[in-house]
């Protein structure tokens, strides 16, 4: 398939998403799209990679923290051409790679995850690594907000400042809900901005579904010496009406009907 | 033993630009020379070591050797899941350092007693454990860790064997492979006490005894869960065992020689004891010696 714009692009990830969360009846669809529009962006506009290489030594390195949202990413690189849709019939299911947690059995998966915290501090290693060999590769990490509880992302955050890690890029999915609640009322992170800033972090904030925004703030040029870190604003469900905010979103599959409606408001058909 | 490890390291990266150490703010006289000779092959972490391991892994990723270095329990159960998760599953070549290996420190107090750390190794698939109880043992696993490109973990007590006076130095050092430190004057005697790790000292004393007098005293310093399809051989030659480790009973190593006899065809009986250390050393502060002589430790 040949796409070319982002927007279209993360219709299509939404798509997947849906119909592959469906199929399996798996979770997590509510997180899958609130990051379809940041992984559309990324792999349309900013990251170097080359599908048919995954292990380009050049390629820019992504790494999905937060990986039970996995399923928009498969559907991306499904999209992309790393393998095809059809491959992605099998997540989820008995024997496959896909697994519903990110799978760096997967082409182009760099890091299997699951448990939340572990992809910062890996993501920090590439960085690390691509420093002393003068690499120019560059290395972006996605986060989700709960995931923030996690003390390794803050000890990562210090030794990526502290060590000018400035081809390192943080991305948050500030979708404001976790797993039982919103983010407010399990542990507040606000002031959040501060909060990396104070670590020396450069910090913009973006919504996270606006293209243009996204484009710009994730291009490459880092002048500044020390880690970026984005915070993107985002609507867990993003894209269907009934998932929107709605933390049950966060376990529940959709069934036949409900996938109809969600496609039909996504504006696509598989 | 960390000196002789430093030691083996600081001359390996010399024709090694991949090995990479990184430190949990620990090595104090004992990293210095490394430091300053690699630069650019030394981190220091900070004390953090769960991002310290996470990191190891990312580097391992970028075709790094990576050795992550502390002591007792800090990069071993602090970060027990970034082993678990992030190494062992993707395979990675990484070695963790563990200095002070069982009650090396036992002075320090219950944080500081590496006693439950084969339990934590040997249950991934991927790690091999290596627990060197003489110089030449070292040497040997340096050599094998080199070679290796999966996850390793090396266990380091405080001092070398001093009670044995001419240490055997084979060159046949293999994974999962037993090693004769000591015979005893009976050479048919098909006893042995079987150790890994540094407890070499005590098992010399106990071969002294008279209740010992006629077991031989082998070692086995690199294992863990893929090498237990070479034990069977190994110990149907003997009539009994005593396997000796200076940890708990529960999931150390006289428990791996126990589950690799009971899954193999047994060709005889071959009779296994275990000495680890009394769980009640957990409630105890005392030097090394101390804490084993009280526990009666290897008696």
């Amino acid at each position: 398939m040949k796409i070319n714009s982002s927007v279209l692009l993360s219709k299509y990830i939404k798509a997947y998403t849906l119909k592959m969360v469906s199929k399996a009846k798996a979770s997590h669809v509510g997180g899958g799209l609130s990051i379809s529009d940041l992984l559309a962006v990324l792999y349309n506009n900013i990251l170097y990679f080359d599908s048919q290489k995954p292990l380009l030594e050049s390629r820019d390195r992504f790494i999905l923290s937060k990986g039970h949202c996995c399923a928009a990413l498969y559907a991306t690189l499904a999209l992309k051409n790393f393998f095809t849709l059809r491959d992605l019939n099998s997540f989820a299911q008995f024997g496959s790679n896909f697994m519903s947690h990110a799978s760096h059995k997967v082409k182009g998966v760099e890091f299997s995850t699951g448990s939340l915290g572990h992809g910062l501090p890996y993501a920090v290693g590439k960085a690390v690594a691509a420093k002393s060999r003068n690499k120019k590769w560059e290395v972006f990490v996605l986060l989700s907000d709960g995931e923030l509880n996690e003390g390794s992302n803050w000890e990562a955050t210090l030794f990526a400042s502290h060590h000018n890690l400035n081809n390192l890029t943080i991305i948050v999915d500030y979708n404001k809900l976790q797993s039982l609640t919103t983010v407010e009322k399990t542990i507040k992170i606000e002031p959040l901005k501060d909060k990396f800033e104070s670590f020396g972090c450069y910090v913009s904030e973006v919504n996270g579904h606006d293209h243009k925004e996204l484009k710009n703030s994730l291009s490459k040029t880092n002048k500044k010496n020390s880690p970026k870190v984005i915070i993107a604003h985002t609507v867990k469900g993003k894209g269907v009406s009934f998932m929107e905010n709605r933390v049950e979103w966060h376990y529940k599959s959709p069934d036949k009907d409900q996938l109809e409606m969600a496609l039909n408001e996504i504006g696509v058909s598989l | 033993m960390r000196n002789y490890f430093i030691d083996l390291l600081t001359k390996e990266a010399k024709s090694n630009n991949k090995i990479m150490l990184m430190v949990g703010d620990l090595g104090f006289s004992v990293v210095e020379n490394f430091k300053e000779k690699y630069p650019k092959q030394f981190i220091n972490a900070g004390v953090a070591e769960q991002n310290m391991t996470g990191m190891a892994a990312g580097l391992a990723s970028e075709k790094f050797h990576v050795f992550t270095y502390s002591i007792a329990n800090f990069n071993t159960f602090r970060c027990s899941e970034q082993i678990r998760n992030d190494i062992d599953y993707h395979n990675y070549n990484v070695t963790v350092v563990s200095v002070g290996g069982g009650l090396s420190y036992g002075a320090l107090g219950y944080s500081h007693h590496a006693i439950q750390d084969y339990a934590l190794m040997r249950s991934f698939p991927n790690m091999t454990i290596y627990a060197p109880g003489t110089r030449s043992e070292i040497a040997n696993c340096m050599k094998q860790i080199f070679k290796s490109k999966s996850p390793a973990y090396l266990r380091l007590g405080k001092t070398l064997p001093k009670n044995l006076k001419k240490p055997n130095q084979p060159h046949d050092y293999a994974p999962g492979k037993w090693t004769k430190i000591l015979e005893c004057k009976n050479r048919e005697s098909k006893k042995c006490i079987l150790t890994t790790g540094a407890v070499i000292d005590d098992a010399v004393k106990m071969q002294k005894k008279e209740e010992f007098s006629n077991y031989h005293i082998y070692s086995l310093p690199i294992w863990g869960m893929k090498y237990k399809t070479l034990q069977a051989q190994q110990i149907n030659k003997w009539d009994e065992i005593v396997t000796l480790e200076d940890h708990l009973e529960d999931g150390g190593f006289g428990s791996y020689i126990l589950e690799c006899n009971s899954s193999i065809q047994k060709v005889g009986e071959t009779k296994i004891k275990l000495k680890s250390l009394n769980k009640n050393v957990c409630n105890t502060v005392g030097d090394q010696d101390n804490l084993k002589e009280h526990f009666k430790f290897a008696h």
